[in-house]
């Protein structure tokens, strides 16, 4: 039990005394934390940009549908029927049927041509019949399938996806997540690299301090402490800072994006970093943070102890 | 407690400071190593307390074969020596206590223990009270009795120390020696490297002079 209290107390006192270290070279770790914080925030708002439209478009998931149009000479009675017998297809929540005449009363009231369309004899317009498919078989796949059963019904003439939009803008999202990954890496490894640095100029600052710990019977293991500590805690302020950077962006942006959802008849919020991207943000500061101070204390440490000779 | 056998040192710029030594120090001794500048002296000192190993030839500390001690343990067979050095080594920007505590610390000694032994050590050195105190408000010969502290605190078996009066008058230079006699009395084995002659003589201990890396004489 002592010497686990005794354990916990010296790793509490090298945390503490790291923290003192940082705070009294407080110009240089807010210049190294700065630098670290940029690193991070570029990959968290990416991160936080994909989950936003990801939002989005979550919304128009129930958008997911297809547009039959049938022939010209299919009569309104025969496009009710052939909505009915589409209800009990496999697959089909919704069937609505948006008859010539309707569609043309829409087209009247709304595109303001009343007068030209008084002048056709004829009604132009088809019988529509919009399927809604049921949330179990909205993948592309299964769309596609019904959208070619339904196109083979003599009286179709076209089927149109209506999420055709939403596919490539999902491949357009999973392009913007690899770039993000891809982000992450290079400035993971930026970060550790600007950690790494950092440490090694501080032991070599401290290498006297060093030197004689080594001499009382410091382990290296005691030496290093300190220094990863240190990494560790640059890599949480960096975190911190990288939140900041986010949030203060979204705010900046806030009003922008209300003007632009207002634009489309949208109410739309612009989310800030989630309370599980924060964990990801500190736990990648702390991991990126020991790694730069692990890599560098190896190194530093290993050759000024005495007793190598 | 410390035995050389056949022991040669030579660094890595080719100047060979020992050949061929053969010492023996027993437990509870109290030696005097002396001769010229460059005689050899430190090395001695740098391999009874591992700072560096043997090139060829065979060190015995406390029954330890250094020369076989895996660089991992040096650490543990370093807490059993108390190291005074000319430079007294002192961390400036931390308080004595600090400074003293230092051998304690590394060892994960708890801090209730640290507080007792620190100021027991403090109290031999005759620097009790001066705790709190910078080491660069203190005067050459204080910062060199906080050095001993330091060495002294975990109570080691065997204590060296190179040149421990090469900076201090007469006075403070019997003071510090008075120390070393009294670790001595209660069992320590205390080996000093000195080129006072004055004060090994008066000493009436034994002195192991060196001249040129080899033995002249260990006369009494």
């Amino acid at each position: 039990m002592a010497s686990i209290s005794n354990w916990a107390a010296r790793h509490g006192h090298a945390l503490i005394s790291s923290g003192g270290h940082l705070a009294r070279h407080g110009f240089a770790t807010t210049l190294t934390v700065i630098v670290m914080g940029l690193a991070l925030a570029l990959p968290l708002s990416l991160d936080v940009l994909v989950r936003n439209v990801r939002g989005v478009t979550g919304d128009f998931s129930d958008a997911v549908g297809m547009s039959v149009y049938l022939k010209a000479q299919v009569s309104e009675q025969s496009a009710r029927q052939l909505a009915q017998n589409l209800k009990g297809h496999a697959g089909v929540a919704n069937v609505t049927l948006i008859t010539a005449a309707q569609a043309l009363e829409e087209f009247r009231a709304q595109s303001g041509f009343g007068a030209a369309l008084d002048a056709l004899t004829d009604n132009p317009l088809p019988n529509v019949i919009a399927i809604r498919p049921t949330a179990d078989a909205s993948s592309p796949g299964q769309l596609e399938t019904l959208r070619r059963a339904v196109a083979a019904w003599p009286e179709v003439d076209s089927v149109q996806l209506d999420s055709d939009w939403l596919l490539r803008f999902d491949a357009m999202l999973e392009l913007l997540l690899r770039t993000l990954w891809i982000t992450a890496a290079l400035l993971g490894a930026g970060v550790i690299a600007v950690v790494g640095n950092t440490i090694r100029l501080e032991i070599r600052s401290r290498s006297a301090e060093i030197d004689v710990t080594q001499l009382v019977g410091g382990s290296r293991a005691f030496v290093r402490r300190p220094f990863l500590y240190t990494g560790v805690l640059y890599g949480l302020l960096a975190g911190a800072i990288a939140w900041g950077i986010v949030a203060a962006a979204r705010l900046s942006l806030a009003p922008s994006v209300a003007r632009l959802a207002a634009a489309y008849g949208q109410h739309f919020e612009l989310e800030g970093p989630s309370t599980r991207e924060l964990g990801y943000l500190a736990l990648a500061g702390l991991v990126l943070g020991w790694i730069g101070a692990a890599l560098a204390s190896a190194r530093e440490i290993a050759r000024s102890g005495p007793g190598n000779g | 407690m410390i035995r050389f056998e056949r022991v040669s040192k030579r660094y890595p710029n080719g100047r060979e400071a020992l050949s061929e030594l053969n010492l023996e120090i027993a437990d509870g001794e109290m030696v005097f190593l002396t001769g010229r500048s460059g005689a050899g002296k430190s090395s001695v000192l740098k391999l009874i307390a591992l700072l560096e190993r043997p090139t060829r030839g065979l060190v015995v500390v406390n029954g330890q074969n250094t020369g076989k001690l895996p660089l991992r343990r040096v650490p543990l067979f370093r807490r059993q020596i108390g190291i005074v050095l000319q430079d007294h080594r002192l961390l400036m920007d931390r308080p004595v206590f600090d400074n003293v505590a230092l051998p304690l610390i590394v060892a994960d000694t708890s801090f209730k223990e640290i507080d007792r032994r620190v100021r027991a050590a403090l109290d031999q050195v005759g620097l009790l009270g001066k705790e709190r105190v910078a080491p660069l408000e203190l005067s050459v010969g204080e910062q060199q009795r906080v050095g001993i502290a330091r060495a002294i605190v975990s109570k080691p078996t065997l204590l060296v120390a190179d040149e421990p009066t090469g900076n201090l008058d007469a006075a403070l230079a019997g003071e510090v020696m008075g120390l070393f006699r009294r670790f001595n009395d209660v069992g320590v084995t205390v080996v000093v490297a000195t080129h006072d002659q004055h004060l090994v003589d008066t000493s009436g201990r034994r002195q192991i002079v060196l001249e040129d890396g080899r033995l002249l004489a260990a006369a009494h």
